[in-house]
């Protein structure tokens, strides 16, 4: 690729790529390279939910593209990490760090799923049976 | 709890997010199921593994970091506002063992899809649950052209702990699909009331 732009006139980047190339930016990238959230160090699970800051503004000049349009999509309503990563069609890895960013900027809350050993009680299990029944 | 996580101890307020994986071979209908009870389209997620696939991967003696993607299929059930539901297809493939890990964590409970003419390959699945404690049933997939077998053969074929429910199903078919989550999560149910007094007795 590189020899294609030697001595080309045209300056590097000027060239089209069509959607089949995939990816122009490697995941990472968005990034900055950092594959584990910040100093918070959260882990968040693919369930753990995403709320957005009722005070956030809505174009944030403090974040970049890719942590506005996780921002935007817990705008509507509250998403898990999995939604987010679909929804931005963006690998869950990134999508945890750019929330862990989001949390540091105090953009966002994030709700912790159930620990294994606190599984909901009875009332929420048979909540669950009967919203199950009902659909 | 970390400060970040103190809205969650709200109590009644604090969405409440449950987590349930369906696994089984491939090609069983994992992704059919999440389709057939998911109120979303079931969403596609990808991990990206940089070293996991090392070991295993076929690269003969060719030293560098293998990057894979797996995608996970998962649907979400709103049973409530507040109260939700989300369904997991797990990756197939044996080598993903450490994201079942991961995706295990907290889980309420698992489904294992099962087709009766290759049984075997739902016995990792039924092994790992077992060994880890999740509470999970079998839900075998009746495919047109299979031949039926009943819940008790299937048991036993699989060795299954006593107690472990074995559900025919049509994984096309929502309200088959529903009936399996309902058994799963009084299954889940009991479980965990029987282990609460166990800890106490």
């Amino acid at each position: 690729m590189t020899e294609d732009l030697t001595g080309s006139p045209h300056a590097p980047g000027s060239q089209w790529y069509d959607h089949e190339a995939g990816p122009l930016v490697r995941p990472y990238a968005v990034t900055g390279g950092r594959t584990r959230p910040g100093p918070a160090g959260v882990r968040f699970d693919l369930i753990a939910l995403v709320s957005l800051d009722p005070a956030a503004p809505a174009d944030d000049p403090a974040l970049g593209p890719e942590h506005r349009a996780l921002a935007d999509l817990c705008r509507a309503e509250t998403q898990s990490v999995a939604e987010l990563a679909a929804g931005a069609d963006l690998p869950v890895g990134v999508v945890r760090v750019l929330l862990g960013d989001l949390l540091e900027l105090g953009r966002v809350t994030v709700s912790r799923p159930v620990p294994p050993a606190q599984l909901p009680d009875e009332r929420i299990l048979r909540e669950v049976i009967a919203g199950l029944r009902a659909l | 709890m970390d400060p970040e996580h103190a809205d969650t101890t709200g109590g009644e307020t604090a969405p409440l997010a449950l987590k349930i994986l369906v696994a089984g071979g491939f090609g069983v209908g994992k992704t059919t199921l999440v389709g057939a009870v998911s109120e979303i389209r079931p969403l596609r997620t990808e991990e990206l593994l940089s070293e996991a696939g090392q070991s295993v991967d076929d690269t003969d003696g060719v030293d560098h970091k293998v990057t894979t993607t797996v995608a996970m299929d998962f649907g979400r059930i709103t049973i409530r506002s507040g109260l939700s539901l989300y369904l997991f297809g797990t990756p197939g493939q044996d080598r993903f063992w450490f994201l079942w890990d991961e995706l295990s964590q907290g889980a309420l409970g698992a489904v294992v899809l099962a087709d009766t003419r290759r049984l075997e390959d739902c016995f990792p699945a039924v092994d790992y649950f077992e060994h880890r404690h999740i509470p999970f049933v079998v839900a075998v997939n009746c495919f047109t052209g299979a031949r039926t077998y009943g819940v008790p053969d299937v048991s036993r074929a699989l060795d299954l702990d006593n107690g472990t429910p074995v559900v025919l199903c049509d994984a096309r078919d929502r309200d088959s699909g529903k009936e399996v989550l309902i058994r799963l999560v009084e299954y889940a149910g009991r479980m965990h009331t029987a282990r609460l007094l166990d800890s106490v007795g």
